[in-house]
Parts: C-alpha cells; sequence; structure tokens
C-alpha cells in the first residue's frame, strides 16, 4: 500500500486515529478505569450527572460512566472477535476458489450469492431464533454471515493477481499452493484487504450494537453499549441526556473507523473524475 | 433485451427458492431437538410429544419443507406457536405497515438524494459539492437509534412538534398517520440519502468524463443540458442499482427504527416472534423479508437493462 506521506495528513484521519486510539484504550483498560462495578446501584434511578457520576445514573441507578467503561469490552471485544475470525474463514477460502477454480469455486461464489440475497440482519435473527441468544451463538453468527462477505472480496481479489505475469512465472517455476497463497497473493491482496477488515468491523459493531438494542445480542448483566441504548431509551421522554451517551460513543466510534478507513483508501484510489 | 429480462426473471424465482430452503434450514439447524428447545425445562413428555405432533417432527425435514413451502404457495403461512392463529392474518397488516413507513420514506429521500447527487456532480468541487459530501459522511455512519433519539429529545420533547411514538390504528386518518409516522420517516431518510447521494455523484462523474459529453460541452450547449440529457441518462442504470440496494436496506433497517419509535411493523413482529421463538412466525417473516429483497433486487437489474440506451438502442452491426 502507498501510504499517503506522514507529514500531510488530513485533519479527519488525525481525529479518526484520536478516536480509535481511545477505543483501544477503553477496549483494554476500561474496566479497570471505571469508579464502580457495572451492578452496583448507587442512587436513583437517572439521577442527574454529579461530581460523583460525571454522567449521572441509568434507568436502575447505577453509574453511566462506569457502565459506558465495562461495556466498552464487550461491545468491541465481540465484534472485533467476529470479524477476525470471519477473516479466518473467508480469505483463505476466497483465495483457494479463486486458485483452484473448478466446481468448488462455483458451488462457493454461488452459496454465497444466494446467503447474500437474504438481508444479514433477517438471517441474523433467524439464527438467534433457533439457537438462543448467547455470546458464542451471536459471535459465530455475525463471523459466518460476514465471512461470505469477505469471501467474495478475497476471491475477486485473488481472480485478478493469479492472471498477473508473476503469478504466472511462480507457477511455470513449479511452485506449490502454499507459496502461490503466502508469497504472491496474500502480500498483493493485503492492502484492500486491511481496509476491507476496517468497514467489516464497523459494520459488525454497528450490527453487535443493534441486536443489543433489539434486546438479541449481549444479554444482562453484561454491560453493553447496545443494550444500555435499549435500557435508558425512556430517559429521552423525560429530556434526559442519558441514553444519548452509549448512542453517542457508538457514533463516534463507527465515524472514527469510516475516517481512518476512508484515509487509507483515498491514497490508493481517486474517486474518478476527481483530479481532472 | 426481452430475453435478458426473462433470464433476470427466471434467476429471481431460482433465488426464491434457494432462498426459501436457507431459511427453512436456518430455523432448523437445532442440534436435537426443536420441540425440547422451546418448550425448555417446562416439558412433560405429554407437552413435548404434541409439539413433535404440532410441528409434525415426525416426518422427515424433506418432507416438512416440501409441506411449508406448497402452504406458502397456497397462501398458508401456518399457525402460530403461541397463540395458535394463522400467521397470515398477524403477518400481513404489519407487513403493509412497513411498506408504508419505508414508500414514505422512499418518496422523500430517493427524489431528494438523486437531486442532490447530479447536482453536487454538476458543481463538482464547489462549495456546495464539498459540504454535500462531509454532512453524507457524517449521517452515513451514525446508528438509527442515534438520529432517531436526538429527533425525539429535540422534535418532541423540548419543542413539541409531533409525537415520539409511531402509533397508528386501522382507519385512521391520512393526516394523523403523517403526522405520527414523520420522525421515523425522518430517520430512515437520513439514513440513505447519504449513500445514494454520494454513489449518484460519483456515476454522473464517471459518465461526465466520456468523450461525448466532452463533444457536448464542445458543441457549446448549456452546462445544465449537458448534465441532464446527455449525462443522466447513461448514468440511471448504475443508479437504480444503488437506489434499490438503498432501498432493500430501507426495509430491513425499518427493524431497528420501527423499535425506536414503538411502529407495528414487520420488523417488530420478526423480532418479538424471535424472542418468543415462535417458529412458523420466524419462518413467515423471513422469508417476505427476503423475498422483498430478492424482487427489489430483480426489478432493480429489469429496469436497468430497460433504461439502458445502448440496450434500447441497439447499434446496427456494421460488418
Amino acid at each position: 500500500m502507498t501510504l499517503p506521506v506522514f507529514g500531510r495528513i488530513p485533519l479527519s484521519a488525525v481525529f479518526g486515529t484520536l478516536i480509535l486510539a481511545g477505543t483501544l484504550v477503553l477496549f483494554l483498560f476500561g474496566p479497570m478505569l471505571a469508579p464502580y462495578g457495572q451492578e452496583d446501584v448507587l442512587g436513583m434511578p437517572f439521577a442527574e450527572p454529579s461530581a460523583a457520576h460525571p454522567l449521572g445514573l441509568d434507568q436502575n441507578g447505577r453509574d453511566m460512566m462506569s457502565r459506558l467503561l465495562h461495556g466498552a469490552r464487550m461491545s468491541v471485544g465481540v465484534s472485533l472477535t467476529a470479524v477476525v475470525i470471519s477473516f479466518c474463514i473467508g480469505v483463505p477460502l476466497g483465495f483457494l476458489a479463486a486458485l483452484r477454480g473448478g466446481w468448488p469455486d462455483l458451488i462457493g461464489a454461488r452459496l454465497v450469492d444466494i446467503v447474500m440475497s437474504i438481508p444479514v440482519l433477517i438471517s441474523a435473527l433467524v439464527v438467534l431464533q433457533a439457537l438462543g441468544s448467547s455470546l458464542p451463538v451471536l459471535i459465530g453468527t455475525i463471523a459466518l454471515l460476514d465471512s461470505t462477505r469477505v469471501f467474495r472480496l478475497a476471491r475477486i481479489l485473488a481472480q485478478g493477481i493469479v492472471v498477473m505475469e508473476y503469478a504466472e512465472v511462480a507457477r511455470l517455476r513449479g511452485e506449490g499452493l502454499w507459496w502461490m497463497l503466502r508469497r504472491e497473493i496474500l502480500p498483493n491482496a493485503l492492502p484492500p484487504l486491511m481496509a476491507e477488515f476496517g468497514m467489516r468491523f464497523c459494520f459488525a459493531f454497528l450490527f453487535v450494537a443493534g441486536l443489543s438494542y433489539l434486546g438479541l445480542g449481549v444479554q444482562p448483566p453484561f454491560a453493553d453499549w447496545g443494550g444500555m441504548v435499549r435500557d435508558c431509551q425512556q430517559g429521552i421522554l423525560y429530556g434526559l441526556y442519558a441514553p444519548l451517551f452509549p448512542a453517542g460513543t457508538i457514533a463516534l466510534v463507527t465515524i472514527g473507523v469510516n475516517l481512518v478507513v476512508d484515509w487509507a483508501l483515498a491514497g490508493r484510489t481517486t474517486i474518478q473524475g476527481e483530479n481532472r | 433485451m426481452a430475453w435478458l429480462i426473462l433470464q433476470r426473471l427466471g434467476l429471481g424465482v431460482i433465488t426464491l427458492v434457494l432462498v426459501s430452503m436457507l431459511v427453512f434450514t436456518g430455523t432448523e439447524i437445532l442440534p436435537g431437538d426443536v420441540a425440547a428447545a422451546i418448550l425448555g425445562q417446562n416439558a412433560t413428555p405429554e407437552s413435548l410429544a404434541a409439539l413433535r405432533q404440532e410441528l409434525g417432527l415426525d416426518s422427515g425435514p424433506v418432507a416438512r419443507y416440501l409441506a411449508w413451502a406448497s402452504g406458502i404457495l397456497h397462501g398458508d403461512l401456518g399457525q402460530s406457536l403461541a397463540n395458535r392463529q394463522p400467521v397470515g392474518e398477524l403477518l400481513w397488516p404489519r407487513f403493509g405497515n412497513t411498506m408504508a413507513l419505508a414508500g414514505y420514506a422512499a418518496v422523500i429521500a430517493v427524489p431528494l438524494a438523486v437531486g442532490l447527487g447530479i447536482s453536487s456532480a454538476a458543481l463538482r468541487g464547489s462549495f456546495f459539492d464539498r459540504a454535500a459530501n462531509v454532512v453524507a459522511l457524517a449521517t452515513v455512519s451514525l446508528p438509527e437509534y442515534f438520529l432517531g433519539l436526538l429527533l425525539i429529545l429535540f422534535v418532541s420533547v423540548q419543542w413539541g412538534l409531533l409525537p415520539s411514538l409511531a402509533d397508528t390504528w386501522s382507519g385512521m386518518g391520512l393526516a394523523a398517520w403523517l403526522q405520527a409516522t414523520t420522525l421515523p420517516m425522518l430517520v430512515l431518510v437520513l439514513v440513505t440519502v447519504a449513500q445514494i447521494m454520494r454513489m449518484t455523484r460519483t456515476t454522473v462523474l464517471a459518465v461526465m468524463d466520456q468523450p461525448f459529453i466532452e463533444t457536448a460541452c464542445l458543441k457549446g450547449l448549456p452546462m445544465g443540458r449537458v448534465v441532464l440529457v446527455h449525462a443522466v441518462p447513461n448514468a440511471l442504470g448504475p443508479t437504480i442499482n444503488v437506489v434499490a440496494f438503498n432501498l432493500t436496506y430501507l426495509i430491513a433497517g425499518v427493524v431497528l427504527v420501527e423499535t425506536i419509535f414503538n411502529y407495528n411493523g414487520l420488523g417488530r413482529f420478526m423480532v418479538d416472534a424471535v424472542s418468543k421463538r415462535d417458529v412458523p412466525m420466524v419462518q413467515a417473516a423471513a422469508m417476505v423479508f427476503a423475498a422483498v429483497h430478492v424482487v427489489m433486487n430483480m426489478l432493480a437489474d429489469i429496469a436497468a437493462i430497460a433504461l439502458n440506451p445502448r440496450l434500447r438502442h441497439p447499434r446496427v452491426k456494421e460488418s
């Protein structure tokens, strides 16, 4: 990837990187930074922000800021795990399909097309209905559904690479499958896959939060941002800002990822007709 | 061209059949027994046997799928496990509500987004173009509930302009209906406009770089005419695909929006069915959502073929 020169990082990318760094800190150290436990009831429901509770209390009188900090690990962790798994499934299979071709490739591609012709949320709801919502099911469902998108991209990328001269030369040299995957395809497919990773994470993050908001994602007693929005949503009707804190945090993280991905993509592709 | 369109229709039907198989397997992938899982710890041998009988678990999966699929083809969606009512009776009114809300949003969002996209392509690099781009980037990454809660907080709680809950009932007047559904409509418009606008801009710009547009410019045609008469017809096909993609998103994204505003649509219907683990209801709702998705994409493909100037006026072969 031709990384944009570091001296000329646009302001939006700096902003995005800062948000991502903050998210990472919350993910790693959030629960340690929290002044109270995620289940501790400390006062009246929906108490106003005060010195002891900078963001106030939620609908059960729990400290909003502590729950946000505890929830970071759940919200970010679930989506990150799911995306990592989906790449571990989608990328090797996509590469193999492109490299081998033939009927396994065709069947894989058609199967993915069919899965993708159902809205993701609907497929996820069907699986959650059958298996019930637990963390492994949640992660597995998102990872599998997401891997179809990753498979498709990896396959298209690899198809473009195997017809290049250098791949041809490697094949003529008699290199094996492993070499082809590891030394020819992977390095050349890496930059677009990295950008895709960012976008997939963004999607999975919103998706987990959305499912939790519907009450079908991360289950109590664990705090997670989507579920927190759902829990204190009634507060908004009394003009309280309570549900806006978790919802705003979710929005901020997605914006951060989008800004960074946009910047990474801008280094490689310009929008058609942009610089005429 | 007619052949191409027929091909798409056939493809759509095949996809629907495969999707129905997938939905059916999806609801029945439980390791072990669906009946036991539904009843949980309250299962007595008698209730288990009764439920198994009702779900038709005595027969094999293929036979069950065929019975279910032929039921759908005859308009019979099965019976709800929770209250023994026919699923169709419960589902279709909710589906109508969802389509009404999605339609209301689409009527506003599509012309607005396409118009904005074309204007920002025509005014490329201007302040308007850049401002539209920044706003689009911002709204495209905001979750529905964040936008929804902000709107509720300001529009309905602080300014008291519109109701915060989208309560609708059959037989309510159009004015009342519009008032109840305007906030959810606004959220749907906000999350779809940005995407359609950016993609429209990109496709129009791609066409604007073609030689025939340069010719039109060099002929001395006014910019507006170049964009509207020469560029837009050629950009319509891809734009329709983008619009269709976003409208299908609208129909699935409606699930969250319906929950925010407590709207009686198919999305909340499905979420409720999932939390009650009511298999026939989930199957039917998933099938309806998937069918809408497949049909919309098929229609978009067909429209793109029908509207493509190159396919409509095939060049006479010179040999």
